[in-house]
């Protein structure tokens, strides 16, 4: 009786609007293609048959940062790759994430010389680090399952500076 | 045995360059000759040429950095023979003071990107290149990062130790 | 701290780009680093007219790493692991073509055991890098499935792999002096699963690409090239042999044992995209054929050489004797003396002729340390295979060279 049964009767569901924007958001991220190194190969596994990523809505790899919402760095940085990198976050659209996959892109992995960036996250602020070198693919998913649960903690009005 | 090849090839280099052929030496069975660098390209068209040595392949084409000793570059080439399966090495001292050298592009055409990467990377020019431009480092990086008196470019390590040390000194990006 | 800033000016390509795109009938377009298309960060100038490229100019550096000169400051057991991160598809052959030459500098001898595992590894790894060779190439050409099927098989060659050395891809497994430890049990019987297996999977490849009428059109006389100009522009290995020469570093110039194996080796007629695809389908083939008889020859023995001035002893052993404690604290400490002197070994990757040039200054580390690596000639050999095709067959060509990224800027 109330106002609870005739709603669930009629298929209604209610909720916050913090909640299904955050739903929403996760529920169909559409990564960039930026596969750098050999963390490319193992994210092409993990978008391959055996540890399926398309489970999470990313069945497809938006090549356009202009369609994408998610870049996963894949592989080391290069200097000569950094402002490259700069360019296409800055051409994505926000709501925007990051996941730096891989030892190199978090904090420069094995490569500790004049060539490779220490970390991107001095190029682009970073949400999740998947750490591993390269990481298996069900460490990515793991970094991918992190990250929804940071964006379905994320407030809607919120200064983003 | 294939070591005739190359007992015929180091015996006609030393018989057609003369004086800029300087020794030859075998370190476990492999053979090096060592040239001056104006003989370069005489040594590179004879024994692609030469008809019963057929040196047709260049493998590799590299460079030493022997600073501080004097001369400090060595350019190192690697000949293959296809037909006789040998690998001649030769090894070209620079002088001080004067880090070029012939180019070899005109004979064995896949020398070019080879030597654009030794340019970027040394800082050594080859004379009469169809194209001598920086390949692998950005086009206006300054200095030969794989010379000797170049720093390694090591950045400081942050263990948890000295965690909020480093975060204070690194520069995170922002939005 | 990283703006984007313009690169190359324009005064600086006058010389490599037409005369046709000053006066403005052509236009320079850039194929950027990121592509979904170039197989990793490779930058392509293309000056086009229409859709036809009249020429193209590849820029290479965005994946650069420093690992010659990283390599520099590193013991050779400890610089071995660099290697493996090189060409990121052929890790274990990039490691056996530095332990050959650290192990000809060194004198250092090989058993037999050894010798039979590190030819197993590298045939598998063949196998597995030929297997993404085959799904990017589908997957650019249009052919999705072909992906699919081709990292189910790499899937259980990377779990041999784990088996092996607890890693995927980074294995660090073949060690100057022989393999790191011994294969595990089961390992054997896992093998023989899987050949049982990839013949009926290779078949099932054939009849998805070799005559589908849509692929042949896409690929036959793209980018013919003969044997003189390929060994001009510096080709080898797949490349090389499509043309119609014979030519394969474990025949003519055997490493390893590769002497007392049967094998064939494939060879195409024009050099077009559609031989470079057979010629390596081929390769895989003939590769089952060296795991078969790797596996009948495996003997017991042991897995390393027994010179305990460049070899740790094993731990069992630092018990029971002095000496052994001594070995392992000056190899931990020092590592094991070089002697002056340059060596340079090649070896037969899956993407053409791998050459180590390695130079000793007796002391423990690399003095210098060079890599002939394939993919890096490959990629120029753009200039001269691209120009006269639309865009669309530029895509095959690039795929089929076979680049990865991580060989050409190491």
């Amino acid at each position: 009786m109330g106002i609870e049964q005739k709603l669930g009767n009629m298929g209604v569901v209610t909720t916050t609007l913090e909640q299904v924007v955050n739903w929403s958001r996760t529920r169909a991220m559409w990564p960039m293609l930026f596969g750098l190194a050999c963390c490319a190969i193992e994210m092409m596994a993990a978008q391959s048959a055996d540890y399926d990523m398309s489970r999470f809505g990313m069945e497809l790899m938006r090549a356009s940062p202009r369609q994408s919402d998610l870049m996963i760095v894949a592989g080391r940085v290069s200097r000569k790759m950094a402002p490259v990198l700069r360019r296409l976050y800055d051409q994505m659209p926000s709501p925007k994430w990051v996941i730096a996959m891989g030892d190199c892109c978090s904090c420069g992995g094995v490569f500790n010389n004049y060539a490779v960036v220490p970390g991107v996250d001095t190029v682009v602020p970073v949400d999740v680090y998947v750490a591993g070198c390269p990481p298996r693919p069900e460490a990515l998913v793991h970094g991918i399952l992190t990250l929804y649960d940071k964006v379905s903690q994320e407030k809607l009005v919120q200064k983003e500076s | 045995m294939h070591v005739s090849v190359l007992d015929l090839a180091v015996k006609t280099l030393q018989e057609e360059l003369g004086e800029s052929f300087l020794e030859s030496f075998d370190f476990r069975g492999q053979i090096t000759v060592v040239l001056k660098p104006d003989a370069i390209q005489a040594a590179a068209s004879h024994l692609r040429n030469h008809p019963e040595l057929q040196f047709n392949f260049l493998a590799a084409l590299t460079a030493v950095d022997y600073w501080p000793q004097s001369p400090r570059f060595h350019v190192v080439y690697q000949f293959l023979s296809m037909s006789h399966n040998v690998i001649l090495a030769v090894r070209v001292p620079l002088e001080p003071g004067k880090p070029d050298i012939d180019s070899i592009d005109s004979i064995f055409p896949a020398a070019n990107p080879h030597e654009r990467e030794v340019f970027d990377m040394f800082g050594i020019t080859f004379k009469g290149s169809r194209d001598l431009r920086r390949i692998l480092m950005p086009w206006d990086w300054e200095g030969h990062p794989l010379r000797k008196d170049y720093p390694l470019g090591e950045e400081e390590v942050q263990f948890s130790f000295n965690f909020d040390e480093v975060n204070l000194r690194k520069q995170f990006a922002r939005e | 701290m990283f703006e984007p800033k313009m690169d190359i000016s324009v005064d600086e390509l006058r010389h490599l780009l037409s005369e046709r795109a000053e006066k403005g009938e052509t236009m320079v377009l850039n194929m950027g680093p990121q592509h979904p298309s170039t197989h990793g960060v490779l930058r392509l100038l293309l000056e086009l007219d229409g859709e036809v490229i009249v020429r193209c100019l590849p820029d290479i550096g965005f994946l650069h790493t420093g690992i010659e000169k990283n390599m520099e400051i590193k013991r050779f057991d400890q610089a071995l692991v660099m290697t493996d991160r090189m060409d990121y598809l052929n890790n274990l052959g990039n490691n056996l073509c530095y332990c050959l030459a650290v192990e000809k500098l060194v004198d250092l001898d090989v058993p037999p055991r050894a010798r039979v595992i590190r030819v197993l590894l590298a045939e598998l790894q063949r196998i597995a890098s030929h297997l993404v060779f085959l799904a990017s190439h589908g997957l650019d050409l249009g052919a999705q499935s072909v992906f699919l099927y081709c990292f189910r098989e790499r899937e259980v060659i990377l779990d041999l792999f784990e088996m092996v050395s607890g890693a995927r891809m980074m294995t660090s497994y073949i060690r100057p002096g022989g393999v790191w430890r011994d294969l595990p049990d089961g390992f054997e019987d896992a093998v023989r699963d899987f050949l049982k297996g990839i013949h009926r999977r290779l078949d099932q490849y054939h009849a998805l690409l070799t005559k589908n009428p849509l692929y042949l059109q896409r690929t036959k006389g793209i980018s013919a090239i003969t044997p003189e100009d390929a060994l001009d522009i510096g080709l080898t290995g797949p490349l090389l042999r499509a043309t119609g020469m014979s030519y394969d570093l474990r025949k003519e110039m055997p490493y390893s044992g590769y002497e007392e194996y049967e094998f064939d080796v494939p060879v195409g007629t024009t050099g077009d995209v559609y031989d470079r695809y057979i010629v390596r389908m081929e390769e895989m083939k003939q590769s089952t054929r060296i795991i078969e008889q790797a596996l009948a020859k495996l003997e017991p023995g042991p897995f390393r050489s027994a010179n305990r001035k460049f070899v740790p002893p094993p731990r069992s052993e630092l018990g029971r004797s002095m000496e052994a404690v001594i070995h392992h604290f000056k190899l931990w400490t020092e590592g094991y003396p070089a002697p002056e002197g340059s060596v340079f070994v090649a070896v037969e990757s899956p993407r053409g002729e791998l050459g180590c040039f390695l130079e000793g200054d007796g002391g423990p580390k690399p003095y210098r340390v060079h890599f002939r690596t394939p993919s890096f000639v490959a990629v120029q050999a753009l200039p001269h295979m691209a120009p006269g095709h639309l865009v669309a067959d530029l895509v095959a060509i690039i795929s089929s060279l076979d680049p990865i990224l991580g060989d050409v800027d190491r």
